[in-house]
Protein backbone atom coordinates (compact mmCIF):
# COMPACT_ATOMS: atom_id res chain seq x y z
CA UNK A 1 0.00 0.00 0.00
CA UNK A 2 1.61 3.53 -1.11
CA UNK A 3 0.09 6.71 1.18
CA UNK A 4 1.10 10.03 0.36
CA UNK A 5 0.34 12.68 3.07
CA UNK A 6 0.79 16.06 2.80
CA UNK A 7 2.83 15.88 -0.24
CA UNK A 8 3.84 19.64 -1.64
CA UNK A 9 6.11 20.81 -4.16
CA UNK A 10 7.39 24.17 -4.92
CA UNK A 11 9.55 25.60 -7.53
CA UNK A 12 10.31 29.09 -6.72
CA UNK A 13 7.09 30.53 -5.78
CA UNK A 14 5.20 28.51 -7.74
CA UNK A 15 3.44 25.29 -6.14
CA UNK A 16 3.52 22.15 -8.48
CA UNK A 17 2.03 19.82 -5.98
CA UNK A 18 0.25 21.44 -3.21
CA UNK A 19 -1.04 19.39 0.18
CA UNK A 20 -1.77 15.62 -1.60
CA UNK A 21 -2.79 13.02 0.21
CA UNK A 22 -3.61 9.02 -1.10
CA UNK A 23 -4.03 5.72 -0.25
CA UNK A 24 -3.72 3.22 -2.86
CA UNK A 25 -3.91 -0.52 -2.10
CA UNK A 26 -1.76 -2.59 -3.55
CA UNK A 27 -2.62 -4.06 -6.95
CA UNK A 28 -4.94 -1.25 -8.21
CA UNK A 29 -4.35 0.35 -11.54
CA UNK A 30 -4.66 4.31 -11.04
CA UNK A 31 -4.77 6.94 -13.45
CA UNK A 32 -3.86 10.56 -12.62
CA UNK A 33 -5.60 13.25 -15.31
CA UNK A 34 -4.65 16.68 -15.56
CA UNK A 35 -3.56 19.32 -17.95
CA UNK A 36 0.42 19.59 -18.62
CA UNK A 37 1.29 21.88 -15.43
CA UNK A 38 -1.45 20.16 -13.37
CA UNK A 39 1.27 18.45 -10.96
CA UNK A 40 0.98 14.66 -12.11
CA UNK A 41 4.91 14.76 -13.41
CA UNK A 42 6.04 16.42 -9.95
CA UNK A 43 3.98 13.78 -8.24
CA UNK A 44 5.16 10.63 -9.90
CA UNK A 45 8.57 11.83 -9.51
CA UNK A 46 8.30 12.71 -6.05
CA UNK A 47 7.18 9.03 -5.61
CA UNK A 48 10.34 7.85 -7.30
CA UNK A 49 12.25 10.38 -5.41
CA UNK A 50 13.59 11.55 -8.86
CA UNK A 51 12.44 15.39 -7.42
CA UNK A 52 12.30 16.00 -3.71
CA UNK A 53 9.43 16.99 -1.76
CA UNK A 54 9.49 20.07 -0.33
CA UNK A 55 7.25 18.95 2.58
CA UNK A 56 4.78 15.86 3.23
CA UNK A 57 5.73 11.99 3.81
CA UNK A 58 5.55 9.31 0.96
CA UNK A 59 4.81 5.77 2.96
CA UNK A 60 5.16 2.46 1.18
CA UNK A 61 3.99 -0.93 3.38
CA UNK A 62 4.06 1.51 6.70
CA UNK A 63 7.98 2.50 5.78
CA UNK A 64 8.77 6.02 5.75
CA UNK A 65 10.48 6.27 1.83
CA UNK A 66 11.03 10.19 2.04
CA UNK A 67 14.21 10.63 3.54
CA UNK A 68 15.63 7.47 2.38
CA UNK A 69 20.10 7.85 0.75
CA UNK A 70 22.34 5.80 -0.32
CA UNK A 71 21.48 2.13 -0.91
CA UNK A 72 18.07 2.44 0.78
CA UNK A 73 16.94 4.72 -1.81
CA UNK A 74 18.44 2.84 -4.78
CA UNK A 75 16.33 -0.18 -3.19
CA UNK A 76 13.44 1.75 -3.47
CA UNK A 77 13.41 2.85 -6.35
CA UNK A 78 14.09 -0.75 -7.84
CA UNK A 79 10.87 -1.77 -6.34
CA UNK A 80 8.81 1.67 -7.87
CA UNK A 81 9.76 1.42 -11.52
CA UNK A 82 9.64 4.22 -13.77
CA UNK A 83 7.97 4.63 -17.18
CA UNK A 84 8.70 7.81 -18.87
CA UNK A 85 6.59 10.28 -21.39
CA UNK A 86 10.63 9.85 -23.71
CA UNK A 87 10.94 6.07 -22.80
CA UNK A 88 14.48 7.18 -22.13
CA UNK A 89 16.27 3.86 -23.07
CA UNK A 90 20.18 4.62 -24.32
CA UNK A 91 19.40 4.60 -27.81
CA UNK A 92 22.72 3.72 -28.64
CA UNK A 93 22.54 0.34 -26.94
CA UNK A 94 21.06 -3.10 -27.73
CA UNK A 95 17.30 -3.88 -26.67
CA UNK A 96 18.53 -6.60 -24.80
CA UNK A 97 20.99 -4.27 -22.50
CA UNK A 98 18.50 -2.05 -22.02
CA UNK A 99 16.39 -4.45 -20.74
CA UNK A 100 19.38 -6.20 -18.34
CA UNK A 101 20.19 -2.77 -17.33
CA UNK A 102 17.04 -3.13 -14.77
CA UNK A 103 18.71 -5.73 -12.90
CA UNK A 104 21.63 -3.38 -12.31
CA UNK A 105 20.70 -2.65 -8.26
CA UNK A 106 19.69 -6.66 -8.20
CA UNK A 107 24.30 -6.56 -7.86
CA UNK A 108 24.66 -4.64 -4.92
CA UNK A 109 27.94 -3.48 -3.31
CA UNK A 110 31.77 -2.83 -4.99
CA UNK A 111 31.72 -6.34 -6.68
CA UNK A 112 28.54 -6.03 -8.20
CA UNK A 113 29.07 -2.93 -9.31
CA UNK A 114 32.73 -3.82 -10.52
CA UNK A 115 30.97 -6.74 -12.89
CA UNK A 116 28.11 -4.93 -14.45
CA UNK A 117 30.30 -1.72 -15.37
CA UNK A 118 31.72 -4.70 -17.74
CA UNK A 119 28.40 -5.95 -18.37
CA UNK A 120 28.41 -9.16 -17.33
CA UNK A 121 25.14 -10.35 -16.38
CA UNK A 122 24.45 -14.26 -15.42
CA UNK A 123 22.73 -16.29 -18.47
CA UNK A 124 19.20 -16.51 -15.72
CA UNK A 125 18.85 -12.90 -16.18
CA UNK A 126 19.53 -13.05 -19.91
CA UNK A 127 17.31 -15.61 -20.37
CA UNK A 128 14.34 -13.32 -18.08
CA UNK A 129 15.06 -10.54 -20.33
CA UNK A 130 14.58 -12.43 -23.16
CA UNK A 131 11.14 -13.55 -21.48
CA UNK A 132 10.14 -9.75 -20.75
CA UNK A 133 10.94 -9.00 -24.06
CA UNK A 134 8.77 -12.21 -25.42
CA UNK A 135 6.00 -11.10 -23.58
CA UNK A 136 5.58 -7.88 -25.97
CA UNK A 137 6.32 -9.52 -28.68
CA UNK A 138 10.03 -8.50 -29.12
CA UNK A 139 12.84 -11.13 -28.90
CA UNK A 140 13.42 -10.85 -32.19
CA UNK A 141 14.40 -6.83 -31.91
CA UNK A 142 16.85 -8.27 -28.96
CA UNK A 143 19.89 -7.74 -30.34
CA UNK A 144 19.10 -4.39 -32.76
CA UNK A 145 19.66 -0.66 -31.47
CA UNK A 146 17.24 0.80 -29.17
CA UNK A 147 17.05 3.77 -31.65
CA UNK A 148 16.03 1.65 -34.63
CA UNK A 149 12.53 0.64 -32.90
CA UNK A 150 9.41 2.45 -33.42
CA UNK A 151 7.87 4.53 -30.04
CA UNK A 152 5.54 1.76 -29.36
CA UNK A 153 8.06 -1.08 -29.12
CA UNK A 154 10.65 1.07 -27.62
CA UNK A 155 8.04 1.92 -24.91
CA UNK A 156 7.26 -1.63 -24.60
CA UNK A 157 10.99 -2.23 -24.11
CA UNK A 158 11.11 0.46 -21.30
CA UNK A 159 7.94 -1.68 -19.67
CA UNK A 160 10.38 -4.97 -19.79
CA UNK A 161 13.15 -3.11 -18.44
CA UNK A 162 11.11 -2.26 -15.62
CA UNK A 163 9.80 -5.29 -15.21
CA UNK A 164 13.72 -6.79 -14.23
CA UNK A 165 13.14 -4.30 -11.29
CA UNK A 166 10.92 -7.01 -9.77
CA UNK A 167 9.16 -3.82 -8.71
CA UNK A 168 5.93 -3.32 -6.43
CA UNK A 169 4.60 -0.53 -7.89
CA UNK A 170 4.95 0.89 -11.53
CA UNK A 171 4.81 5.16 -12.21
CA UNK A 172 4.42 5.74 -15.61
CA UNK A 173 4.94 9.28 -16.51
CA UNK A 174 2.72 9.77 -19.36
CA UNK A 175 3.47 6.70 -21.16
CA UNK A 176 1.33 6.91 -24.22
CA UNK A 177 1.85 11.04 -24.77
CA UNK A 178 4.91 10.53 -27.56
CA UNK A 179 2.19 7.65 -29.05
CA UNK A 180 0.12 7.61 -32.34
CA UNK A 181 -3.71 6.01 -31.55
CA UNK A 182 -2.96 2.41 -31.79
CA UNK A 183 0.54 1.94 -30.27
CA UNK A 184 -1.24 3.77 -27.39
CA UNK A 185 -3.43 1.26 -27.01
CA UNK A 186 -0.51 -1.57 -27.02
CA UNK A 187 1.45 0.10 -24.84
CA UNK A 188 -1.77 0.26 -22.41
CA UNK A 189 -2.29 -2.84 -22.83
CA UNK A 190 0.88 -4.23 -21.43
CA UNK A 191 0.85 -2.17 -18.56
CA UNK A 192 -3.00 -3.31 -17.77
CA UNK A 193 -1.46 -6.92 -18.36
CA UNK A 194 1.61 -6.42 -16.09
CA UNK A 195 -1.24 -4.69 -13.45
CA UNK A 196 -3.35 -7.65 -13.71
CA UNK A 197 -0.82 -11.04 -14.45
CA UNK A 198 1.62 -9.41 -12.10
CA UNK A 199 -0.38 -7.73 -9.42
CA UNK A 200 2.06 -5.19 -9.52
CA UNK A 201 0.04 -1.19 -8.80
CA UNK A 202 0.15 0.74 -11.72
CA UNK A 203 -0.21 4.70 -11.37
CA UNK A 204 -0.14 6.01 -14.45
CA UNK A 205 -0.02 9.57 -15.55
CA UNK A 206 -2.50 10.70 -18.80
CA UNK A 207 -4.23 13.44 -20.15
CA UNK A 208 -6.93 11.75 -22.39
CA UNK A 209 -9.74 10.91 -20.43
CA UNK A 210 -11.45 8.15 -22.57
CA UNK A 211 -7.91 6.17 -22.16
CA UNK A 212 -8.00 6.77 -18.69
CA UNK A 213 -11.93 5.52 -18.25
CA UNK A 214 -10.84 2.51 -20.33
CA UNK A 215 -8.00 0.93 -18.51
CA UNK A 216 -8.14 2.81 -15.00
CA UNK A 217 -9.69 0.95 -11.85
CA UNK A 218 -9.12 4.78 -10.36
CA UNK A 219 -9.02 8.10 -11.64
CA UNK A 220 -7.40 11.17 -9.66
CA UNK A 221 -8.46 14.55 -11.38
CA UNK A 222 -5.78 17.03 -10.47
CA UNK A 223 -5.73 20.84 -11.40
CA UNK A 224 -3.01 23.58 -10.41
CA UNK A 225 -1.21 20.98 -8.01
CA UNK A 226 -4.69 19.72 -6.06
CA UNK A 227 -6.64 16.93 -6.30
CA UNK A 228 -9.93 17.60 -7.23
CA UNK A 229 -11.60 14.28 -7.77
CA UNK A 230 -10.82 10.68 -6.51
CA UNK A 231 -13.00 7.59 -7.34
CA UNK A 232 -14.07 5.15 -10.24
CA UNK A 233 -14.22 6.18 -14.14
CA UNK A 234 -17.79 6.30 -13.54
CA UNK A 235 -17.82 9.00 -10.99
CA UNK A 236 -16.36 11.36 -12.85
CA UNK A 237 -19.32 12.64 -14.46
CA UNK A 238 -19.67 15.27 -17.44
CA UNK A 239 -20.79 17.65 -14.39
CA UNK A 240 -18.20 16.76 -12.49
CA UNK A 241 -15.39 17.38 -15.31
CA UNK A 242 -17.20 20.46 -16.24
CA UNK A 243 -17.41 21.83 -12.22
CA UNK A 244 -13.03 20.75 -11.89
CA UNK A 245 -11.98 22.50 -15.57
CA UNK A 246 -14.92 24.15 -16.70
CA UNK A 247 -15.31 22.28 -20.31
CA UNK A 248 -17.02 19.06 -21.51
CA UNK A 249 -14.81 16.18 -21.80
CA UNK A 250 -14.37 16.40 -26.02
CA UNK A 251 -13.05 19.81 -25.09
CA UNK A 252 -10.90 18.60 -22.51
CA UNK A 253 -9.07 15.56 -24.73
CA UNK A 254 -8.73 18.54 -27.49
CA UNK A 255 -7.30 20.62 -25.42
CA UNK A 256 -4.96 17.89 -24.49
CA UNK A 257 -4.27 17.24 -27.45
CA UNK A 258 -2.55 21.25 -28.64
CA UNK A 259 -0.29 20.73 -25.32
CA UNK A 260 3.19 20.31 -26.49
CA UNK A 261 4.01 16.36 -25.91
CA UNK A 262 7.54 17.22 -25.06
CA UNK A 263 8.79 18.36 -22.26
CA UNK A 264 12.22 19.18 -20.03
CA UNK A 265 13.44 16.10 -18.49
CA UNK A 266 13.94 18.45 -15.48
CA UNK A 267 12.23 20.84 -13.09
CA UNK A 268 8.94 21.69 -13.11
CA UNK A 269 6.21 21.41 -15.74
CA UNK A 270 5.48 25.27 -16.69
CA UNK A 271 2.25 26.22 -16.43
CA UNK A 272 0.07 26.79 -19.15
CA UNK A 273 -3.21 26.97 -17.47
CA UNK A 274 -3.14 30.54 -18.50
CA UNK A 275 -3.02 29.28 -22.18
CA UNK A 276 -6.56 27.67 -21.70
CA UNK A 277 -8.84 30.91 -19.87
CA UNK A 278 -8.89 32.26 -23.27
CA UNK B 1 0.73 43.55 -52.33
CA UNK B 2 4.16 45.13 -51.22
CA UNK B 3 2.84 48.50 -51.18
CA UNK B 4 -0.32 47.62 -49.40
CA UNK B 5 1.70 45.60 -46.92
CA UNK B 6 4.18 48.56 -46.20
CA UNK B 7 1.29 50.70 -44.71
CA UNK B 8 0.32 48.27 -42.31
CA UNK B 9 0.98 48.81 -39.16
CA UNK B 10 2.65 45.61 -37.73
CA UNK B 11 4.82 45.95 -40.66
CA UNK B 12 5.85 49.49 -40.24
CA UNK B 13 6.72 48.32 -36.52
CA UNK B 14 8.27 45.43 -37.35
CA UNK B 15 10.80 46.71 -40.26
CA UNK B 16 11.49 49.81 -37.63
CA UNK B 17 12.48 47.47 -35.05
CA UNK B 18 14.88 45.10 -37.13
CA UNK B 19 16.83 48.22 -38.75
CA UNK B 20 17.05 49.22 -35.46
CA UNK B 21 18.62 45.77 -34.52
CA UNK B 22 20.26 45.64 -37.70
CA UNK B 23 22.01 49.20 -36.64
CA UNK B 24 22.92 48.02 -32.79
CA UNK B 25 24.50 44.88 -34.16
CA UNK B 26 26.60 46.74 -36.87
CA UNK B 27 27.78 48.93 -33.81
CA UNK B 28 28.42 46.42 -32.09
CA UNK B 29 30.43 44.45 -34.62
CA UNK B 30 32.51 47.67 -35.65
CA UNK B 31 33.36 48.06 -31.77
CA UNK B 32 34.24 44.17 -31.39
CA UNK B 33 36.72 44.68 -34.31
CA UNK B 34 38.36 47.99 -33.47
CA UNK B 35 39.14 46.24 -29.67
CA UNK B 36 40.64 43.44 -31.30
CA UNK B 37 42.50 45.52 -33.69
CA UNK B 38 43.72 47.39 -30.68
CA UNK B 39 44.29 44.22 -28.34
CA UNK B 40 46.57 42.74 -31.64
CA UNK B 41 48.86 45.95 -32.06
CA UNK B 42 49.41 45.89 -28.39
CA UNK B 43 50.19 42.41 -28.22
CA UNK B 44 52.93 42.75 -31.36
CA UNK B 45 54.16 46.03 -29.59
CA UNK B 46 54.64 44.26 -26.12
CA UNK B 47 55.97 40.52 -27.87
CA UNK B 48 58.39 42.93 -29.82
CA UNK B 49 56.80 41.73 -33.43
CA UNK B 50 58.59 44.33 -35.07
CA UNK B 51 58.36 43.68 -39.14
CA UNK B 52 61.93 45.30 -39.58
CA UNK B 53 63.38 42.68 -37.57
CA UNK B 54 61.10 40.20 -39.64
CA UNK B 55 61.91 41.38 -43.00
CA UNK B 56 65.47 41.23 -41.98
CA UNK B 57 65.54 38.31 -40.26
CA UNK B 58 63.87 36.42 -43.44
CA UNK B 59 66.55 35.83 -45.84
CA UNK B 60 68.63 34.28 -42.98
CA UNK B 61 65.92 31.35 -42.93
CA UNK B 62 66.85 30.63 -47.01
CA UNK B 63 70.61 30.58 -45.68
CA UNK B 64 69.48 28.49 -42.89
CA UNK B 65 67.87 26.07 -45.27
CA UNK B 66 70.90 26.29 -47.29
CA UNK B 67 72.61 24.50 -45.56
CA UNK B 68 71.19 22.04 -43.92
CA UNK B 69 70.08 20.76 -47.65
CA UNK B 70 72.13 17.45 -48.66
CA UNK B 71 74.00 18.31 -51.51
CA UNK B 72 72.35 15.49 -53.72
CA UNK B 73 74.58 14.03 -56.70
CA UNK B 74 71.96 12.93 -59.78
CA UNK B 75 74.17 10.74 -61.15
CA UNK B 76 75.13 9.03 -57.69
CA UNK B 77 71.51 9.15 -56.42
CA UNK B 78 70.48 5.51 -55.85
CA UNK B 79 74.60 4.53 -55.12
CA UNK B 80 75.73 3.22 -51.74
CA UNK B 81 76.31 4.66 -48.44
CA UNK B 82 79.91 5.22 -49.28
CA UNK B 83 79.39 7.61 -52.21
CA UNK B 84 78.86 11.23 -51.26
CA UNK B 85 75.83 12.76 -53.05
CA UNK B 86 73.78 9.58 -52.51
CA UNK B 87 70.25 9.18 -50.69
CA UNK B 88 71.81 6.76 -48.70
CA UNK B 89 74.65 8.82 -47.57
CA UNK B 90 72.27 11.67 -46.81
CA UNK B 91 69.91 9.14 -44.33
CA UNK B 92 73.01 6.85 -43.58
CA UNK B 93 72.11 6.32 -39.91
CA UNK B 94 68.49 5.55 -41.34
CA UNK B 95 67.81 2.19 -39.13
CA UNK B 96 68.70 3.90 -35.65
CA UNK B 97 66.48 6.81 -36.88
CA UNK B 98 63.54 4.58 -38.38
CA UNK B 99 63.78 2.98 -34.63
CA UNK B 100 64.18 6.17 -32.95
CA UNK B 101 61.37 7.25 -34.81
CA UNK B 102 59.09 3.92 -34.00
CA UNK B 103 60.04 4.47 -29.72
CA UNK B 104 58.63 8.08 -30.72
CA UNK B 105 55.45 6.92 -31.56
CA UNK B 106 55.30 4.15 -29.27
CA UNK B 107 55.95 6.82 -26.91
CA UNK B 108 52.97 8.66 -27.67
CA UNK B 109 50.62 6.08 -28.50
CA UNK B 110 51.73 4.52 -24.60
CA UNK B 111 50.95 8.62 -22.77
CA UNK B 112 47.88 9.12 -25.01
CA UNK B 113 46.53 5.68 -23.76
CA UNK B 114 47.15 6.11 -20.01
CA UNK B 115 46.39 9.52 -20.40
CA UNK B 116 43.30 8.76 -22.06
CA UNK B 117 42.22 6.01 -19.07
CA UNK B 118 42.71 8.71 -16.12
CA UNK B 119 40.90 11.31 -18.24
CA UNK B 120 38.32 8.83 -18.53
CA UNK B 121 38.02 8.04 -15.00
CA UNK B 122 38.15 11.79 -14.04
CA UNK B 123 35.52 13.28 -16.34
CA UNK B 124 32.76 11.67 -14.76
CA UNK B 125 33.24 13.35 -11.82
CA UNK B 126 34.22 16.76 -13.53
CA UNK B 127 31.11 17.10 -15.23
CA UNK B 128 28.33 19.43 -14.15
CA UNK B 129 25.31 17.78 -15.22
CA UNK B 130 25.98 14.39 -13.36
CA UNK B 131 28.50 14.60 -10.50
CA UNK B 132 28.05 13.08 -7.38
CA UNK B 133 28.25 16.45 -5.45
CA UNK B 134 29.67 19.79 -5.68
CA UNK B 135 32.77 18.70 -3.56
CA UNK B 136 33.98 16.00 -6.38
CA UNK B 137 32.95 18.46 -9.07
CA UNK B 138 35.25 21.29 -7.72
CA UNK B 139 38.44 18.58 -6.90
CA UNK B 140 38.45 17.05 -10.39
CA UNK B 141 37.73 19.73 -12.08
CA UNK B 142 40.64 22.03 -10.65
CA UNK B 143 42.90 18.79 -10.42
CA UNK B 144 42.55 18.65 -14.39
CA UNK B 145 43.23 22.40 -14.62
CA UNK B 146 45.90 22.01 -12.62
CA UNK B 147 48.03 19.46 -15.06
CA UNK B 148 46.98 20.92 -17.89
CA UNK B 149 48.09 24.25 -17.15
CA UNK B 150 51.94 22.79 -16.79
CA UNK B 151 53.43 22.55 -20.36
CA UNK B 152 55.07 19.22 -21.10
CA UNK B 153 58.99 20.03 -20.96
CA UNK B 154 58.66 21.04 -17.51
CA UNK B 155 57.11 17.73 -16.26
CA UNK B 156 59.57 16.07 -19.03
CA UNK B 157 62.51 18.22 -17.04
CA UNK B 158 61.16 16.93 -13.78
CA UNK B 159 61.18 13.25 -14.73
CA UNK B 160 64.22 13.40 -16.25
CA UNK B 161 65.42 14.41 -13.12
CA UNK B 162 64.10 12.00 -11.23
CA UNK B 163 64.35 8.87 -13.28
CA UNK B 164 66.98 9.62 -15.59
CA UNK B 165 67.48 9.94 -19.52
CA UNK B 166 65.21 8.04 -21.29
CA UNK B 167 62.05 7.64 -22.66
CA UNK B 168 59.86 6.48 -19.60
CA UNK B 169 60.45 10.43 -17.89
CA UNK B 170 58.95 11.66 -21.90
CA UNK B 171 55.85 9.49 -21.55
CA UNK B 172 54.75 10.24 -18.13
CA UNK B 173 54.82 13.87 -19.07
CA UNK B 174 52.98 13.25 -21.66
CA UNK B 175 50.46 11.32 -19.93
CA UNK B 176 50.05 13.46 -17.66
CA UNK B 177 49.29 16.41 -19.68
CA UNK B 178 47.24 14.08 -22.06
CA UNK B 179 44.72 13.35 -18.81
CA UNK B 180 44.35 17.27 -18.09
CA UNK B 181 43.95 18.23 -21.46
CA UNK B 182 41.56 15.09 -22.39
CA UNK B 183 39.46 15.24 -18.84
CA UNK B 184 38.46 18.43 -20.01
CA UNK B 185 37.27 17.61 -23.56
CA UNK B 186 35.45 14.54 -21.80
CA UNK B 187 33.54 16.41 -19.62
CA UNK B 188 32.43 18.77 -21.47
CA UNK B 189 31.24 16.36 -24.32
CA UNK B 190 29.56 14.39 -21.29
CA UNK B 191 28.03 17.92 -20.45
CA UNK B 192 26.58 17.87 -23.92
CA UNK B 193 24.56 14.16 -23.03
CA UNK B 194 21.11 14.09 -23.23
CA UNK B 195 19.65 13.11 -19.65
CA UNK B 196 17.04 10.75 -20.29
CA UNK B 197 18.74 7.62 -20.86
CA UNK B 198 20.46 8.80 -16.85
CA UNK B 199 16.98 9.67 -15.65
CA UNK B 200 16.12 6.13 -16.50
CA UNK B 201 18.70 4.49 -14.96
CA UNK B 202 18.89 6.44 -11.99
CA UNK B 203 14.86 5.94 -11.63
CA UNK B 204 15.67 2.06 -11.77
CA UNK B 205 17.75 1.87 -8.81
CA UNK B 206 21.08 1.73 -10.47
CA UNK B 207 24.14 3.42 -8.54
CA UNK B 208 26.23 6.41 -9.93
CA UNK B 209 29.13 4.47 -11.39
CA UNK B 210 26.58 2.11 -13.50
CA UNK B 211 24.68 5.37 -14.87
CA UNK B 212 27.67 6.06 -16.03
CA UNK B 213 28.67 3.21 -17.70
CA UNK B 214 25.01 3.02 -19.01
CA UNK B 215 23.50 5.79 -19.59
CA UNK B 216 26.32 8.32 -20.33
CA UNK B 217 29.26 6.28 -22.08
CA UNK B 218 27.12 4.61 -24.71
CA UNK B 219 26.46 7.97 -26.14
CA UNK B 220 29.71 9.62 -25.62
CA UNK B 221 32.10 6.41 -26.63
CA UNK B 222 32.48 7.79 -30.06
CA UNK B 223 33.20 11.37 -29.26
CA UNK B 224 35.84 10.14 -26.82
CA UNK B 225 37.56 7.81 -29.23
CA UNK B 226 38.13 10.73 -31.56
CA UNK B 227 39.15 12.98 -29.13
CA UNK B 228 41.85 10.32 -27.84
CA UNK B 229 42.99 9.49 -31.32
CA UNK B 230 43.18 13.04 -32.28
CA UNK B 231 45.68 13.93 -28.71
CA UNK B 232 47.59 10.93 -30.02
CA UNK B 233 48.39 13.13 -33.05
CA UNK B 234 49.30 15.94 -31.02
CA UNK B 235 51.11 13.50 -28.76
CA UNK B 236 53.08 12.24 -31.71
CA UNK B 237 54.22 15.65 -32.26
CA UNK B 238 55.01 16.25 -29.07
CA UNK B 239 56.82 13.26 -28.28
CA UNK B 240 59.09 14.41 -31.19
CA UNK B 241 60.41 17.24 -29.44
CA UNK B 242 60.28 16.12 -25.74
CA UNK B 243 63.49 14.55 -26.52
CA UNK B 244 65.40 17.46 -26.40
CA UNK B 245 65.20 17.71 -22.66
CA UNK B 246 66.81 14.00 -22.95
CA UNK B 247 63.52 12.31 -22.11
CA UNK B 248 63.58 10.30 -25.14
CA UNK B 249 62.72 9.45 -28.81
CA UNK B 250 63.86 11.18 -31.98
CA UNK B 251 63.86 14.53 -29.89
CA UNK B 252 67.29 13.70 -28.27
CA UNK B 253 69.21 12.57 -31.88
CA UNK B 254 68.12 16.06 -32.96
CA UNK B 255 68.91 17.59 -30.29
CA UNK B 256 72.38 16.36 -30.78
CA UNK B 257 72.70 16.96 -34.19
CA UNK B 258 71.61 20.54 -34.02
CA UNK B 259 73.57 21.21 -31.37
CA UNK B 260 77.18 19.52 -33.01
CA UNK B 261 75.72 21.35 -36.60
CA UNK B 262 75.52 18.35 -38.25
CA UNK B 263 73.02 20.39 -41.08
CA UNK B 264 72.77 17.54 -43.61
CA UNK B 265 71.48 15.17 -40.54
CA UNK B 266 69.24 17.63 -38.99
CA UNK B 267 67.09 17.82 -42.48
CA UNK B 268 67.32 14.26 -42.96
CA UNK B 269 65.66 13.97 -39.15
CA UNK B 270 63.03 16.55 -39.75
CA UNK B 271 62.10 14.76 -43.37
CA UNK B 272 61.94 11.36 -41.36
CA UNK B 273 59.67 12.92 -38.68
CA UNK B 274 57.23 15.26 -41.21
CA UNK B 275 56.93 12.04 -43.12
CA UNK B 276 55.96 9.76 -39.74
CA UNK B 277 53.58 12.65 -38.31
CA UNK B 278 51.91 12.92 -41.56
CA UNK B 279 51.35 8.95 -42.32
CA UNK B 280 50.27 8.90 -38.49
CA UNK B 281 47.97 11.70 -38.66
CA UNK B 282 46.41 10.04 -42.05
CA UNK B 283 46.03 6.79 -40.56
CA UNK B 284 44.66 7.89 -37.31
CA UNK B 285 41.86 10.01 -39.65
CA UNK B 286 40.71 7.56 -41.40
CA UNK B 287 40.21 5.76 -38.21
CA UNK B 288 38.28 8.81 -36.16
CA UNK B 289 35.81 8.76 -38.75
CA UNK B 290 34.97 4.93 -39.30
CA UNK B 291 34.95 4.85 -35.64
CA UNK B 292 32.49 7.68 -35.19
CA UNK B 293 29.83 5.71 -37.43
CA UNK B 294 30.61 2.50 -35.02
CA UNK B 295 31.46 2.63 -31.96
CA UNK B 296 29.41 3.33 -28.70
CA UNK B 297 27.16 -0.08 -29.19
CA UNK B 298 29.07 -1.67 -27.13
Amino acid sequence: MLQLENLSRRFGATAAVQDVSLTIPAGQMVGVIGRSGAGKSTLLRMINRLTEPSSGRILHDGADVTALRGQALRDWRTRCGMIFQQFNLVQRLDVLTNVLVGRLNHHPGLLGTLTTLFKHFPAEERAMALAALDRFDLADQALQRADTLSGGQQQRVAIARVLMQEPRLILADEPVASLDPRNSRTVMEALRDVNRRDGITVLCNLHHLEIARDYCDRIIAMQAGRVMFDGPPAGLTAAKLREIYGVSEAEFDEQSLMEPARRPAHGPETSQAAAFTA
Amino acid sequence: MHAIAAHLPAVRRGEEAYRDLRRQRRVRTALGLALLLAGLLAAGWMSEFHPATLLAGLPRIGEYFGRILPTLRWDALFSGVETEGSLAFWFYRLDTWALLLLQTAQMAALATLSGAAVALLLAFPAARNIAPNAWAHQITRRGLEATRTIPEIVYALIFVWAFGVGPLAGILAIAIHTAGALGKLFSEVIENTEMQAWDGLRASGANWAQACRYAVLPQVAPNLVSYALLRFEINVRGASVIGFVGAGGIGQELYQVIAFNYYEEISAIVLLIVLTVMLIDLVSERLRHRLIDTAGER
